[in-house]
């Protein structure tokens, strides 16, 4: 067994030990050029805007500083519970007597300690069944009383309020403010969803959060509240951040949306709009409906109207007059026809009479000779006294005359 | 808080195609047809007016009921 000679090694100071330290780390060529992943914890920033921060894992931790010049180059900003992957190299700071990690780079991991925790209790959770289809209550078309669970200040509270104001202002809503990022935010957001669970008319739940980093979403992925959206009476509709993110909570809800206004429009399936083509197809077919017993029952009076029409006594009175006129309407015929008749007869015995008339012996030259006193016909010649007073009658007249004194011969 | 603006559009909106479905019915007295037109045309009225002046009624919880101001958007 060798011994050691205390003598012959020189006794180091404290900054000698500190200086040699640092050599060692600074020219070790894994340690000048090294990646490392882990969690950031006691991140500061002072007012130097250098960054100081300790990345962690389950078992180790290791101090880290970022120089203002490197941290003026991130494109995000690094919190506490973070997943990050960082370059840099190892040295030694003596003024605080530990190995630091100096970083020249960084960023965000999504392999981090918290996306494997995030995997783990998905899986987990998915095993036992949370995530099943079979479970998902149906999301009502129509909801009357929407409960929502969120932050009371945040904008996508202000976002869902609008979207279900302009879709469906006639429903009721029971806000049940939550914290929804920090520590405390899991049992909060779990004691608003059992007080909303409380209310017996709510149809549906909106659980929303707006956008935000994945440690921001960080509360939706605690298994306390997958449990309690599980086993929620009413069904719930999610709307966490982005459209890309993804929590525990998305996957147990009920239904999933993008966002918060997402969301407000998923549980406003049928909008005011809706209704309102729906009451102007009702109040058409209202119309169309009486229009229609209107001209239904008119039409029957008609056909009672034609009917009664027909048996009425005022058309069997007007059928009496009308055959009436058709007689006599004959009769008049009849009788013209017998007064012609009897006409052209008459004139047939005037022209027989005319033939027997003396009128027609005088025509031919004869006289007719009547005594002027008596008026009686003197036709013979014995009838005759001298001087007797006569009345010659011609055709065209009668004339006085003297029968001669002489007698007769 | 009972009876929302919703429930009160749904129970006139219910009892409206109630009264269609027995207008088409078509078998009713003229004169109860004439009265369940015009009852009919009132409760559409009714859901006309509840559309107009809906209003999203919002609660908070832990806070004193407000009439929420929404923003209208376009």
């Amino acid at each position: 067994m060798e011994v050691f000679d205390f003598y012959q090694t020189p006794v180091l100071t404290v900054t000698a030990l500190s200086s040699y330290l640092r050599e060692l780390l600074e020219t070790d060529d894994v340690l000048r050029d090294v990646w490392v992943r882990g969690e950031i914890s006691n991140f500061t920033q002072p007012r130097s805007g250098h960054l100081y921060f300790t990345l962690k894992d389950a078992d180790a931790q290791i101090r880290c500083v970022m120089w203002k010049n490197a941290a003026f180059r991130l494109n995000f900003s690094p919190r506490d519970g973070q997943g990050v992957q960082v370059h840099g190299n190892m040295s030694f700071y003596a003024n605080a007597g530990q190995a630091q990690l100096y970083v020249d780079s960084m960023q965000p991991l999504g392999e981090g300690l918290l996306y494997q925790e995030y995997l783990r209790l998905k899986n987990k959770l998915e095993s036992e069944g949370l995530f099943d289809p079979d479970h998902k209550k149906p999301i009502p078309e129509f909801s009357r009383h929407i409960g929502i669970v969120t932050s009371a200040t945040g904008a996508a509270l202000q976002d869902m309020l609008n979207t279900l104001n302009r879709r469906m202002p006639l429903a009721r809503v029971t806000v049940a403010p939550s914290l929804v990022q920090g520590a405390e935010a899991p049992a909060s957001l779990v004691d608003a969803l059992l007080t909303l669970n409380r209310i017996p008319d709510i149809d549906v739940i909106l659980l929303a959060r707006g956008g935000g980093s994945i440690e921001d979403l960080w509360a939706f992925n605690s298994e306390a509240l997958a449990q309690a959206i599980y086993t929620s009476r009413i069904p719930i509709v999610t709307g966490v951040g982005h459209e890309t993110d993804f929590t525990i909570a998305d996957f147990v809800a009920d239904l999933r949306a993008p966002t918060p206004t997402a969301a407000a429009e998923l549980v406003t399936m049928i909008t005011i709009t809706d209704l309102a083509i729906g009451l102007q197809n009702a109040r058409v077919t209202l119309a169309d409906a009486i229009e229609e017993i209107i001209s239904t029952r008119s039409h029957q009076l008609e056909l009672l109207d034609a009917g009664l029409r027909r048996l009425s006594p005022i058309q069997r009175v007007n059928n009496a007059i009308q055959t009436m006129d058709i007689l006599r309407q004959r009769l008049d015929r009849t009788m013209q026809i017998h007064l012609q008749k009897m006409n052209i007869h008459l004139e047939n015995l005037i022209a027989r009479l005319e033939t027997l008339s003396p009128n027609a012996v005088l025509r031919r030259g004869f006289a007719i000779i009547s005594d002027s006193t008596s008026g009686q016909l003197v036709s013979q010649s014995k009838q005759t006294q001298a001087n007797q007073a006569v009345n010659v009658r011609f055709i065209d007249g009668s004339v006085p005359a003297r029968l001669n004194p002489t007698s007769k011969e | 808080m009972t009876g929302t603006e919703s429930t009160s559009y749904e129970a006139t909106f219910l009892a409206l195609q109630e009264i269609i479905t027995r207008l088409e019915n078509n078998e009713l007295p003229l004169e109860e047809a004439l009265k369940l037109y015009e009852e009919g045309k009132k409760l559409s009225d009714q859901c006309a007016r509840l559309l107009e002046k809906a209003q999203l009624r919002v609660n908070i919880l832990g806070q004193p009921t407000l009439d929420m101001e929404i923003d209208q958007e376009s």
